[in-house]
């Protein structure tokens, strides 16, 4: 690292180390007081309720990230829309109790509305192309499309039974449910973070990604407030082809901005280099290249059939020769992070609640198959299987230990 | 700090170089201001400081630019990042990152401090700018005025010798400027940085000034002298040249000091405290081929209401709404009570306005208070959630836009917003379709706004001042009784706002009214018959201007703190006042 400030941190590091303390402290004395005045507990329980969120005490974004996935592994082992609706509440719940008023945040009902719109998708599907599914209980039938011979096997239109529009439903919530998971976590972390959490070599990439994602809402933006301003010329507002004419100055604006914006971090140093001696550039290259070219060479042997044996060995060659090549390849990059987000206990039994999710489903797949894919053929109502329903509410750990956002404030214009 | 030697910069579109042979030493510690008229190179100028021109603009520079002894022909911007920091006119198109406090680091972390320099200087920065309560908040969620601020913040945190800033104050409000000159002059104070600046406001600015650089001769000299010659002056410097003060002075304290005897000439020409004409008289206005407004009774509603835009499939009823009692004598603009919320903020409350034809109104008040969003309703951009707004007997946001623009029309902050065509030929004749005006009608309207502006020019490619002309014709061109304009003086030199202030005069005259939300206490002292202030969406004072603004130290003119408690507000007052 390249100190370019020649000032010492040490004192300024201790002061601050010690005012944090101070403020953590203060922090947990009031929550202990409020605490005891409100419910008159003694007040040292206190100290293990989560604290107000501030930038300090964040949890990971990848915590969140492993908290929602392993939530979406448990949605993938089942079809039962009893379980797959209560994984989506848990999610649900989690978010209401813990989400932030932050832009990102908001995302997380356009995930939901994805979801349905996924499957009615799915069942509007089923219901035009056909099933495979056998079923007795026929509910209508369309007209159907006469094909010739060379499309044999396709079907348009047709009889349409209870049991293919139920095993159409099920699949589509399952799909739904794993995309609510990515919501999920889309509206908990803030996706800026996650992208600091990468490695120094990757930096870049991510602070083009972050660009580009900022890009967008502003984009919206810029249609809304052109939109309106249709009407000041005596236009609609409303309509295609309004969208259509302000087209092309919504453009105009964004390339604009992003030029601005590349000015602007030229000018603020984004891609000061350090120089490396050219060995080092070298041997970042080989190591990149070469571990590359092993993970591919190491997954293609996992899957063929006759290169079982060394498939492993090489796909790990490969990732540790790709991990050390990013790291080299960091030191060319003299940036430092400010204030990066700590893997703390809290962030760990986040990511385990997750894992814990995961594993517990995985294992009431092999124990309780029945119950995690009701069958359609013949029809039966799903049931709740006890165990595997209590094996997802680990799931609601975050709303409890994560720490709470702040008082909503207003946003102002 | 700063050497300019022969320097010449040329675009490669033009012709013409747009910095000719420029020669200049900034010494260290020193805040420089650039002025001079729109279109002279400020901006050319301050960019070739941080190299940003030509390396990212392109162009050609001629001669040589040193910075601290770094030539910027072999050093690009960034590494001239230490070293100079820059915020341009626009604080959105400044920031890469979403929060406060990142964006105050994201230079830090560029340069490779370490952790602990940046928490601290994070700290020091977020208390100096006053931003601590903001650490948090989503940087698109920031008023204007905080959204400067963290502009400024954000280079500051590298601790740059050279502070470049191009127009820092314009889209300010008058506190909210103060609050950034004050940071700028403690940094120059106390940490001897190095100011480079360019800001058509002087009023606001030149007594922070060391040094002034005219442009486009190229001129350095202390403030005082500079504007003995300088075509662009404050109100201040234009009284003390009437009244022939010498040496000139730059602030209002000076200019108070040297006022008595102006005040007796005064007192003896107009009796004590005699009160000016509250407009005068708008002198010789070029004949304006403005169709006279159409008036407000809904009799002359002639198009049919209802057809929006071809393809609109959710397209909302719209209900012609004339309104019973609204007879000769109702007032042009009828707000009584008006709400508007956004989301759970309540943007307007119990808003009550009344306008009359041909009356000019200034709406004033800080960053966020709900200027924009009232003028917004009574364009009909924004449905009142609650209270009743009349504009010439119809309501907003319920009338066809067709109708509506022949009642009222609003010039946007954003000109630009208003224009879609390629051409200005183009441009005109959409506007006089939509209008149903006749053919001509909206290019006669820019050859008197705009005077030798050829059809074929890209609306882009005009100056601020052309470019609102335009705006402001395309709107004229439906020839409302009532025009709205926001913030128009943003980025317009004096010449510009003078031609403007002769411009509006001239439709006040004609029987237009004229609402105007502005920031610059000047133009609304030089043309507005009342003033409404306006804070935290309520409306807390409304009277004629000389009233409002005398009594108020942030939006008193120059000319009025000057001659306080005398009731003239602009130096043209003084000058007719003036026996001879």
């Amino acid at each position: 690292m390249i100190r370019a400030d020649t000032s010492t941190p040490g004192p300024a590091g201790r002061t601050e180390r010690a005012e944090r303390a101070g403020r953590t402290e203060q922090a947990g004395r009031t929550g202990q007081a409020e605490q005891a005045a409100a419910t008159g507990r003694p007040g040292r329980w206190a100290r293990f309720l989560a604290p107000e969120a501030d930038r300090g005490n964040a949890l990971h974004p990848g915590a969140w990230w492993l908290w929602a996935l392993g939530l979406a592994v448990g949605a993938s082992r089942t079809t039962n829309p009893l379980l797959l609706g209560l994984i989506v509440a848990v999610a649900g719940y989690v978010v209401a109790a813990r989400r932030t008023d932050a832009p990102w945040a908001r995302s997380y009902g356009a995930f939901v509305k994805l979801g349905l719109f996924v499957v009615g998708l799915r069942i509007v599907f089923s219901v035009v192309l056909g099933s495979p599914i056998p079923g007795s209980h026929e509910l209508f039938t369309l007209p159907e499309l006469p094909l010739p011979d060379w499309a044999q096997g396709i079907r348009i239109g047709g009889r349409v039974t209870a049991e293919q529009l139920a095993f159409a439903l099920y699949d589509g919530l399952k799909l739904a449910a794993l995309l609510i998971c990515v919501g999920a976590a889309n509206a908990l972390a803030n996706p800026a973070r996650l992208l600091k959490s990468l490695p120094g070599a990757l930096y870049e990439v991510g602070v083009a990604v972050v660009v580009a994602m900022t890009f967008a809402p502003n984009l919206v933006a810029d249609v809304v407030r052109l939109r309106t301003a249709r009407r000041l010329r005596g236009r609609s507002t409303g309509g295609v082809r309004a969208v259509l004419r302000i087209g092309l100055p919504v453009l105009e604006g964004a390339l604009e901005r992003s030029v601005a914006v590349a000015a602007s971090m030229d000018a603020r140093g984004y891609g000061r280099t350090a120089r490396v001696p050219p060995a080092v550039r070298r041997t970042t290259g080989v190591l990149t290249l070469g571990g590359l070219l092993g993970v591919c060479a190491g997954s293609y042997g996992l899957l063929a059939a006759e290169g079982a044996g060394y498939g492993l060995p090489l796909l790990g060659a490969g990732l540790a020769a790709a991990v050390a090549g990013l790291r080299l390849g960091g030191r060319r990059s003299i940036r430092t992070r400010y204030r990066p987000d700590r893997f703390g206990p809290r962030s760990w039994l986040v990511a385990a609640s997750g894992a814990a999710v995961a594993l517990l489903m995985i294992r009431a797949a092999s124990y309780a198959p029945g119950a995690l894919h009701p069958g359609v053929v013949p029809l039966t109502a799903p049931e709740l299987p006890l165990w595997p329903a209590l094996s997802v509410l680990p799931g609601l750990l975050p709303a409890v230990i994560a720490p709470v956002p702040p008082a909503r404030e207003d946003a102002s214009e | 700090m700063i050497r300019f030697e022969n320097v010449s910069v040329t675009y490669e579109d033009s012709a013409r170089p747009t910095l000719r042979n420029v020669d200049l030493t900034v010494p260290e510690g020193e805040l420089v201001l650039l002025v001079g008229p729109s279109g002279v190179g400020k901006s050319t100028l301050l960019g070739a400081v941080s190299g940003l021109v030509p390396h990212f603009t392109g162009g050609t520079l001629r001669g040589r630019v040193t910075v601290d002894g770094r030539d910027t022909r072999t050093h690009p911007p960034r590494e001239l990042a230490d070293l100079v920091g820059t915020v341009g006119q626009d604080p959105l198109a400044h920031f890469v990152t979403d929060t406060v406090e990142d964006e105050l680091a994201y230079g830090m972390e560029s340069l490779g401090l370490a952790p602990a320099v940046m928490r601290r200087r994070v700290e020091e920065t977020l208390d100096l700018l006053g931003l601590a309560d903001l650490r948090d908040r989503p940087i698109a969620t920031l008023s204007g005025g905080q959204q400067q601020r963290v502009a400024i913040g954000s280079v500051l945190t590298t601790h740059p010798k050279v502070l470049v800033l191009d127009e820092p104050t314009s889209a300010l409000d008058p506190s909210a400027a103060e609050d950034v000159l004050a940071v700028l002059q403690r940094l120059v104070h106390d940490l001897g940085t190095t100011v480079l600046m360019a800001e058509h406001r002087l009023e606001r600015v030149v007594q922070y000034a060391d040094r002034v650089l005219l442009l486009p001769d190229g001129v350095l000299g202390t403030p005082a002298e500079i504007m003995a010659v300088s075509p662009v002056h404050p109100p201040v410097v234009a009284l003390g040249r009437l009244a022939g003060w010498e040496p000139l002075p730059l602030t209002v304290r000076d200019a108070r000091r040297r006022a008595d005897g102006l005040k007796e000439r005064l007192d003896r020409c107009a009796g004590p405290l005699s009160r000016p004409a509250p407009s005068p008289d708008p002198g010789p206005v070029p004949e304006f081929a403005v169709p006279a407004p159409a008036s407000g009774t809904p009799a002359s509603r002639g198009s049919a209401p209802g057809r929006g835009g071809g393809l609109s499939l959710f397209r909302r009823r719209r209900t012609p709404a004339p309104v019973p009692g609204t007879g000769p004598d109702a007032p042009l603009v009828d707000v009584r009570r008006l709400a508007v919320r956004r989301g759970r903020v309540e943007a307007l409350r119990r808003i009550d306005l009344e306008v009359a034809a041909g009356e000019t109104i200034a709406l004033m008040g800080r960053n966020g208070a709900g200027k924009s969003t009232l003028l917004s309703a009574l364009v009909g951009m924004i449905a009142p959630t609650g209270g009743t707004v009349r504009v010439a007997g119809l309501v907003p946001h319920a009338t066809d836009p067709r109708t509506l623009i022949r009642r009222v029309g609003l010039v946007p902050q954003e000109p630009r917003d208003l224009l879609y065509a390629e051409t200005v030929a183009e441009e005109c004749a959409a506007a006089d379709a939509d209008a149903g005006a006749e053919p001509g009608t909206c290019g006669a309207l820019v050859a008197e706004l705009v005077p030798g502006v050829a059809g074929g020019t890209h609306p882009r490619d005009l100056s601020e001042g052309q470019r609102l002309a335009l705006a402001l014709a395309v709107v004229l061109t439906a020839a409302p009784p009532l025009v709205l304009l926001d913030e128009p003086t943003r980025g317009l030199d004096y010449a510009a706002k003078a031609r403007l202030v002769t411009r509006l005069r001239g439709l006040a005259a004609a029987g237009h009214a004229i609402v105007l939300a502005t920031h610059d206490v000047e133009l609304a002292a030089e043309l507005a018959d009342r003033v409404v202030i306006v804070a935290g969406g309520e409306v807390v004072a409304d009277g004629p201007t000389a009233e409002v603004v005398v009594s108020s130290p942030a939006f008193a003119p120059q000319v009025a703190k000057v001659l306080a408690p005398r009731p003239w507000l602009t130096v043209e007052q003084v000058e007719e006042a003036l026996c001879r």
